[in-house]
């Protein structure tokens, strides 16, 4: 059943491929049929899947026979969560692109097919297929970025890339080199767990491949492609990114590298420089993580940045819940990864698709003075109950997901988790300055929806944005670039400068910004009921997780837990 | 000797040749006066006929000669059949590519010189003599520059011939010189001879003898582009005319590495020493590691600063040699072979497609600079679909073949002699440079696509158009590509079989 996620994305794209570049509607039409169609075939699936019954096989038929290469897709518990985020993802990005305009057939295109390499890596236990499938969603993810970006998007696009490739690299060694000391028969993850490794060998082999994935995943200090990548992307592409793209690295780091090497987990022969082991120092790399991420959140000038840095910062739990090796901090991780994936979804959307393709900037100190909580109120709504299961609000997935991490942590790194908790309260300060500057602040010096009307009934171009241009380009660093590239994109195309204000054309509705559309409520309603749905009944995954974590496959990881 | 037998085993060389003898004359009689574009036709037809004549011929002549016959100078096998099999598709992509530029009126000559390369590189592929395989590799040679000098308009493709005939020229006496050593140290011209007398108990590895394979593993540096045998490949790719460079590029690779291969692994195979990490031992396999490291290093990071796509792809030519010197230094000869055959087999299809991409685009554009490109996928969306696949091939992502072609070199290097096979992790950290160096690769790759589907075209860029011809020739080569990544059994079971043992 599950195995039919990827062919459905697939077959998205090739159907993409066959229709004619003007074909915008149908573009759509294909892109939400698919994508919805992956999700009703993840539900049904999950709605089969037994969580007691472990390891259940989808598809395995040998593929390269002399090499002991198969295609074997299978799923637990784990597995199942994420391609379900994987499906809601997939549905909601499609929601927030409806007004691509621009070669529109290609953007689906590429958007389908990263999709489905998405599914195939949840799906593959055979870790030749998997890493296939992983190196597949880069390359689409790049000319997402580079091709419907904003804010220096060849330039976010490459470092993404380059940082996606050097961390698969390191993954292809580790895995070639545990393929080629287990004999070279197998690349099946639950045969290749068995394989006795010498311990030397996996204390080499767990951090590179470790490493690779958690690249992916924003570890600190190789998380710099992510803020830079999240803002170029347009807003399905960041929804991506954060939702699902940063879940695979992390899915990665659990299956592959925990599982693979649990030997690699255990301590030193000496300490060196204080840490003992691997496991200390990726926990400090990510308390590192969360609380930097926090830090630099709360001192950024462009609102998508908050939220790219912010993705850091959460990502940073889920590599610490992986460190703990307790069964309450690794389902803790897991639940942060289908958490982080749902609200950093919604905030995205929110900020690229809702704010920034109406207002054309990101700047906060310019959104301050439009006083968008007037002009937007569906926005600011979204915003307001998006920050507050970012903040870790009791009755949002978040809260459940962070406080399980931190109970594990509490456990095995008592000093990380006070730490962590440092980060979770410069957290809540940076998305209530967020919050508070760009839909909240002096609303009443800016000009109310009906005078805008007024001024572009009078034939005025887009009045509240020119002196917001010129005052913020006077005060802050970033608007510089970010204008001169929305200038000299404008010039470069006429017809996409044109694509965010199509909407927001005076006839349109009552202010200058325009409604939120059909397609956008429904995400955000979409991504909102999750949020809260998994916030109260977190039961519902769990239930998927545990049994999960219980499999004979992560038996040695708990092992290694026990000091 | 009988030479109706002979005539049998060489009957699809014998094809080859009479099919260029029939270019030649049918251009320069009944084609006479005619216009040019029907001449190039009638060339590249007749070019294909023979090619898939000698198709034929393969598949009904035997498929081996006796253990001896001749002195090694035709020794035919199954997979000599595969490799030849090989080249003629890739010369027949070529001709048919070939039709996108044009750059001489002497179309009769180029086809033929065309046809008589591809003999060389059948003929070179079945030698398992000494002097057969200096001369085959002479005819190759030969056809080759006169083929890079074709554009005679163009100054370029001058000096990009002189170079590379002045470079293969040196490396022509330094192969001759060495062989010449082998033959005086083991007084045998049969590889399986030599085979039998290097090694434990025969000839000794001293100082002359690895002259010897110093000089031959140079003389074949230069033929496959490999660090620091390379400085010609830059030149003579931006400067040859489309068609030959594509030839340079694939088939002269396909047959070079393979003869290399075989002269290693069959006759020097007992002086292979090795590269590895606290075991080096004096041979061949240290002189190739470190061409291998150099060649993957200078390949790809010199492919980063270049604005030319056919420099960037003589960079990346160079580079990937470096990926297959990497498979030739496996223990087990077997995996050895069928891994670098199979990445040298999808490397070519892939160059061969890149080639007729930019030969498509330069014919109209006036210019193979990577801005040239710029929005090509609105101009030509098909093409630019086609390169999007080479491209991605060549940096090495799946599902394409150039992924599986470079795992499967990477294996076949780490995994030591079997059966059962024993890990050897002493080549890792040339594994890692490797895949290191892929990563980078990536970077100049990206660079050709952000042109083409990122970059918007400027107003005045010149409509690109293919024929019907090439545009289904072209999607046949990137549908193998794909395919063979994402089955890879297709070339590697017939590979492996025609290894046997």
């Amino acid at each position: 059943m599950f195995a039919w996620t990827i062919y459905l994305s697939f077959s998205g794209v090739a159907c993409l491929m066959a229709l004619k570049p003007e074909d915008v509607r149908s573009a759509r039409l294909v892109a939400m049929v698919t994508s919805v169609g992956g999700l009703l075939v993840a539900l049904v699936g999950a709605g089969q899947f037994n969580p007691g019954a472990g390891l259940t096989t989808v598809a395995k038929v040998p593929w390269v026979s002399a090499l002991g290469l198969e295609y074997h897709l299978a799923v637990d518990g784990i597995s199942v969560t994420l391609v379900v985020l994987t499906g809601l993802a997939a549905v909601a990005g499609v929601l927030f692109s409806w007004n691509i305009e621009f070669q529109t057939k290609r953007f689906f295109a590429f958007y389908l097919a990263l999709i489905g390499g998405v599914y195939g890596v949840f799906l593959s236990f055979d870790l030749f297929l998997l890493f296939v499938f992983y190196e597949l969603a880069i390359v689409p993810k790049y000319f997402l970025i580079a091709g419907w970006g904003t804010t220096r998007r060849e330039y976010g696009a490459m470092k993404l890339a380059l940082y996606s490739f050097v961390g698969s690299a390191m993954i292809l060694a580790g895995l070639l080199a545990a393929y080629v000391v287990a004999g070279a028969t197998t690349f099946n993850l639950v045969e290749l767990a068995k394989f006795p490794f010498p311990r030397g060998f996996q204390m080499w082999a767990f951090p590179l491949v470790f490493t690779g994935f958690a690249v992916l995943a924003g570890l600190w200090p190789f998380h710099s492609w992510a803020p830079t990548g999240h803002v170029a992307a347009p807003t399905a592409a960041s929804m991506l990114l954060a939702g699902v793209i940063m879940k695979l690295g992390a899915y990665g780091c659990l299956r592959v590298a925990m599982t693979l090497f649990p030997l690699g987990l255990h301590d030193w022969a000496s300490p060196v420089l204080g840490f003992a082991s691997w496991r200390d120092v990726f926990g400090v790399l990510a308390v590192i993580g969360i609380v930097y991420g926090a830090m630099v959140a709360l001192v950024q000038r462009d609102f998508k940045f908050v939220i790219g840095y912010s993705s850091v910062s959460h990502m940073g739990f889920v590599i610490l819940g992986l460190m703990t090796l307790s069964v309450i901090g690794l389902s803790g991780a897991v639940l942060q990864m289908f958490s982080h994936g749902v609200i950093a979804g919604l905030l995205f959307a929110v900020v690229g698709r809702m704010v920034y393709d109406r207002t054309h900037t990101r700047v906060l100190d310019e959104l301050e003075l439009l006083g968008l909580n007037r002009a937007l109120p569906f926005a600011a709504g979204t915003f307001v109950v998006a920050g507050l299961a970012s903040m870790g609000m009791p009755g949002f997935s978040g809260f459940v997901a962070e406080f399980q991490v931190l109970i594990g942590a509490w456990k095995a790194f008592p000093t990380l988790a006070v730490l962590a908790g440092v980060g979770v309260l410069v957290g809540v300060a940076y998305t209530l300055r967020a919050m508070q500057k760009a839909f909240f602040s002096a609303s009443d010096l800016a000009p109310t929806s009906a005078e805008l009307a007024g001024a572009e009934l009078a034939g005025a171009p887009a009045p509240a944005l020119e002196p917001v241009g010129t005052m913020g380009a006077m005060g802050s660093g970033h608007v510089g670039p970010s204008h001169s590239v929305a200038a000299a994109r404008a010039g470069e195309w006429p017809e996409r400068a044109a694509l965010g204000t199509g909407s927001s054309g005076p006839g349109h509705s009552g202010h200058g910004l325009g409604d939120i559309s059909i397609p956008e409520r429904l995400g955000a309603t979409l991504l909102i009921a999750l949020t809260l749905l998994i916030g109260v009944y977190p039961r519902l995954l769990l239930d998927w997780i545990e049994p999960a974590l219980h499999s004979p496959l992560m038996e040695q990881v708990l092992k290694a837990g026990d000091r | 000797m009988n030479y109706g037998e002979l005539l049998n085993f060489v009957a699809p060389e014998t094809l080859v040749v009479l099919a260029a003898l029939g270019v030649l004359m049918i251009d320069l009689t009944t084609l006479r006066g005619s216009p040019h574009k029907s001449r190039m036709r009638a060339g590249a037809g007749l070019t294909a006929l023979g090619c898939f004549a000698a198709m034929g011929a393969l598949a009904l002549t035997p498929a081996t000669t006796p253990a001896g016959y001749l002195g090694g100078m035709l020794a035919l096998s199954p997979l000599t059949g595969l490799v030849k099999g090989v080249l003629l598709i890739l010369t027949v992509l070529t001709a048919v590519f070939a039709l996108e530029s044009q750059f001489t009126d002497h179309v009769g000559e180029y086809f033929a010189l065309l046809l008589l390369a591809t003999a060389g590189m059948m003929f070179l592929a079945s030698a398992e003599n000494l002097l057969m395989i200096f001369v085959s590799l002479e005819l190759l040679s030969l056809c080759l520059y006169i083929l890079t000098a074709f554009h005679k308009e163009n100054l370029q493709s001058a000096e990009a011939a002189l170079k590379y005939f002045l470079f293969g020229g040196m490396s022509a006496a330094f192969l001759l010189f060495g062989l010449s050593l082998v033959y005086g140290l083991t007084g045998e011209l049969e590889l399986a001879r030599i085979a039998a007398k290097v090694g434990p108990g025969g000839v000794k590895l001293d100082a002359l003898f690895v002259l010897a394979l110093l000089l031959v593993v140079a003389g074949f540096g230069f033929k496959v582009a490999a660090v620091p045998f390379h400085l010609w490949a830059p030149d003579t790719y931006q400067g040859a005319p489309t068609p030959s460079a594509a030839l340079i590029a694939s088939g002269s690779k396909v047959a070079s590495f393979f003869i290399l291969a075989k002269v290693l692994m069959a006759g020097v195979a007992g002086a292979q020493g090795s590269a590895a990490v606290g075991s080096l031992v004096q041979g061949w396999a240290p002189m190739l590691a470190v061409a291998a490291a150099l060649s993957l290093v200078v390949g790809n990071l010199g492919a980063i600063a270049q604005t030319s796509a056919r420099r960037l792809l003589a960079y990346s030519a160079i580079a990937h040699a470096g990926y297959l010197l990497t498979g030739l230094l496996a223990t087990d000869h077997r995996e050895g072979m069928a891994s670098v055959l199979y990445y040298v087999t999808t490397y070519a299809l892939t160059a061969v497609g890149a080639f007729a991409v930019i030969g498509v685009v330069q014919e109209k554009a006036g210019e193979d600079r990577l801005s040239a490109f710029a929005g090509l996928a609105e101009r030509a969306p098909w093409l630019s679909f086609c390169m999007l696949i080479f491209m991605l091939s060549l940096a090495g992502i799946p599902p394409l073949a150039g992924f599986f072609g470079k795992f499967y070199l990477f294996k076949a290097a780490l995994i030591g002699k079997g059966p059962p096979a024993a890990p050897s992790m002493g080549l890792f950290w040339l594994i890692l440079l490797a895949l290191a160096m892929s990563a980078v690769s990536l970077y100049y790759y990206l660079q050709v696509l952000k042109q083409i589907y990122v970059r918007p075209s400027p107003d005045d860029a010149p409509a690109i158009r293919a024929g019907a011809l090439s545009k289904v020739t072209l999607a046949v080569v990137a549908a193998g590509v794909l395919l063979l990544g994402c089955f890879p059994n297709l070339l590697l079971r017939p590979l492996l079989e025609a290894i046997g043992g």
